[in-house]
């Protein structure tokens, strides 16, 4: 499992290729379809780097917020002083380790306990800011003014969400990737073959809340001015679990599958019915539970496999016991 | 005589006002294959989950080539060298049978990767009698496939101590034959292994020695033809036993 497959050579050709496409976008539009492809990319993104610890713990984090405004509001506060390439690197640290703090002390609970508890942290910290800028400033926001336009902003997350996937693929390939399937298939068994399974997901939800760390420390620029409630919008930990959970999170480029259509949908939903908008989305949510829950791309997958199933009948149908 | 390789003494489980594991001891050499036997619900498998660290021990200690282990997390005692199966069969159903048994040279004291961990997999797969189905997934395997896969994930750590809960129990007549000559070989090689078991003429024919436990007490121990007729070990399993 060292060198490369032709298969992985393939898709490795091709995703560069698709990436390299996308980049080409700004020099074609650059109003209304690159604004678009900002939100996909950005959800693309934060759904990836939450499926890289959500995927295979089967944990669903309500924590993406938290980390999100953290990276945000690391270059809110300082982008007038420091360079703002430091910046992001402090978004992803502060949001690492608030992931490694949080998960230190919850990735013991079970799954529910964990949901609730990162809901409420996204919530706590939000508080916290707003307390905190109640009390030693007197502006409600922050401004950021740099001269990144719109298309800075999508080609670096361009380059994040490629970095997350080559993360994704590097972690898979190595011996975390593999602990992980084995937490994920039997947590006793992964404990009885010397696997230090809580080390292992506080690694990668730390890995995982510094990459959306980084994604909210880009974004600042777009807002222009940033209040607590916009960069901790809990809006933004439900949408990602959504549209995570639509593609399918066994795969790495699952995700993407549900992203692409459901910003666009997003998008249309939020001009002409705004008031819906939490209606929609709470169905969409318990549709997708029922009727789709191992995402698009699970579903394809065992249509996959009952296709090649079919055309390899009629040998051993034996199940074990 | 050989060095002490496990030492359990006065290990004790209680479970609320249960007690499940009651004030045990006894040791195990290198090289030796030990049988703990005992009607259901005596606290077998219990005794081997304090060992392996799948439960935390009430009190006692327990000691392996010398080094308390009681009371460490399993992984940790797992990486020390203690490898076990278990009574109900638990494979990791997403992978193949190769990476089921890979799973126990990559974290263990071993730790081997890549080319190493899949060539020992392959190796003992054979060993299993599972040449070539290495790449077979193992949730389309029989049980007592499975069964070897298990026992293949647990001996590709090395172990210093090898448990087996009722390996052999849900054989049939010619599958157990092969199971048993397989623990004999196992044995011979030198590893260390404890086996509870059911399947008395197993225990007869594989064991140096055995310990016998009845309602969390160790009533009996010793070698194994005089301890299977002590007038007590025979009195607790006719009193609530069929074996
Ligand atoms: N996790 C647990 N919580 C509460 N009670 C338990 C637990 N595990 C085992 N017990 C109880 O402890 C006692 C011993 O169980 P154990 O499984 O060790 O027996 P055993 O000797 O392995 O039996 P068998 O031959 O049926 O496998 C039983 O009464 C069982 O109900
Ligand atoms: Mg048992």
């Amino acid at each position: 499992m060292n060198s490369l497959s032709q298969k992985e050579i393939i898709i490795g050709i091709g995703g560069v290729l698709a990436f390299a496409l996308a980049a080409c976008l700004p020099l074609v539009d650059q109003g209304y379809y690159l604004s678009l492809a900002v939100n996909i990319t950005l959800y693309a993104a934060l759904c990836t780097a939450w499926t890289l610890f959500s995927g295979p713990t089967h944990y669903v984090s309500l924590a993406t917020a938290a980390f999100f405004g953290l990276g945000t509001y690391a270059v809110a506060l300082w982008v007038d002083v420091l360079p703002f390439p430091l910046l992001v690197a402090f978004g992803a640290l502060a949001a690492g380790a608030l992931a490694g703090i949080v998960g230190a002390a919850t990735l013991r609970l079970s799954g529910v306990y964990f949901v609730i508890f990162t809901l409420g942290l996204a919530e706590l910290v939000r508080q916290i800011v707003t307390w905190a800028q109640a009390t030693f400033t007197t502006r409600m926001g922050l401004y950021v003014f740099t001269d990144l336009r719109e298309m800075h902003i999508f080609w670096m997350l361009l380059a994040l969400t490629a970095v997350i996937f080559l993360t994704g693929w590097l972690i898979n390939r190595s011996r975390l990737g593999f602990a992980m399937r084995i937490i994920g298939d039997d947590e006793t068994v992964a404990r009885h073959v010397g696997i230090d399974t809580a080390k292992s997901k506080i690694v990668l939800f730390i890995i995982s809340g510094a990459f959306i760390g980084i994604a909210g420390a880009i974004c600042a620029p777009r807002y222009g001015y940033i209040q607590p409630t916009s960069a901790f919008n809990p809006m933004t930990s439900f949408l990602v679990v959504i549209m995570a959970l639509l593609g399918g999170t066994r795969k790495l480029w699952g995700p993407i599958v549900g992203v692409i259509p459901f910003v666009i949908l997003m998008d249309f939903i939020t001009v002409r019915f705004s008031n819906y908008m939490p209606v929609a989305m709470g169905l969409s949510f318990l549709a997708i539970v029922f009727l789709l829950p191992n995402g698009v791309t699970g579903r394809l997958e065992q249509a996959w496999n009952k296709f090649q199933s079919r055309k390899s009948a009629p040998s051993s149908t034996e199940t074990a016991a | 005589m050989n060095a002490i390789a496990l030492n359990v003494s006065s290990a004790r489980k209680a479970f609320g006002g249960l007690v499940a594991v009651n004030d045990v001891s006894f040791e195990v050499r290198q090289g030796e294959l030990l049988g703990l036997i005992g009607p259901n619900g005596s606290g077998k498998t219990t005794m081997l989950n304090l060992i392996s660290g799948a439960l935390k021990p009430t009190s006692g200690e327990i000691a392996l080539d010398g080094a308390p282990i009681a009371g460490l997390s399993a992984y940790k005692i797992a990486r020390k060298g203690v490898a076990r199966t278990f009574q109900l069969v638990r494979v990791l159903p997403s992978m193949t049978a190769a990476q089921n048994v890979m799973a126990g040279a990559v974290f263990g004291h071993r730790r081997l990767w890549g080319e190493d961990a899949m060539h020992l997999a392959h190796e003992l797969l054979e060993r299993v009698g599972l040449a070539g189905r290495g790449s077979l997934p193992v949730g389309a395997m029989t049980y007592i496939d499975q069964k070897r896969v298990e026992l293949a994930r647990a001996l590709a750590s090395d172990p210093r101590v090898l448990l087996l809960d009722e390996w052999l129990a849900g054989l049939n007549p010619s599958e157990l034959k092969i199971g048993i000559a397989l623990i004999e070989q196992l044995s011979g090689e030198g590893r260390t292994i404890i086996m509870v078991e059911h399947v008395m003429d197993a225990i007869r024919s594989l064991c140096d020695r055995c310990v016998v436990m009845s309602s969390g007490i160790k009533i009996a121990e010793g070698g194994v033809s005089e301890t299977l007729s002590d007038p007590e070990v025979v009195r607790a399993y006719l009193g609530d036993d069929d074996a």
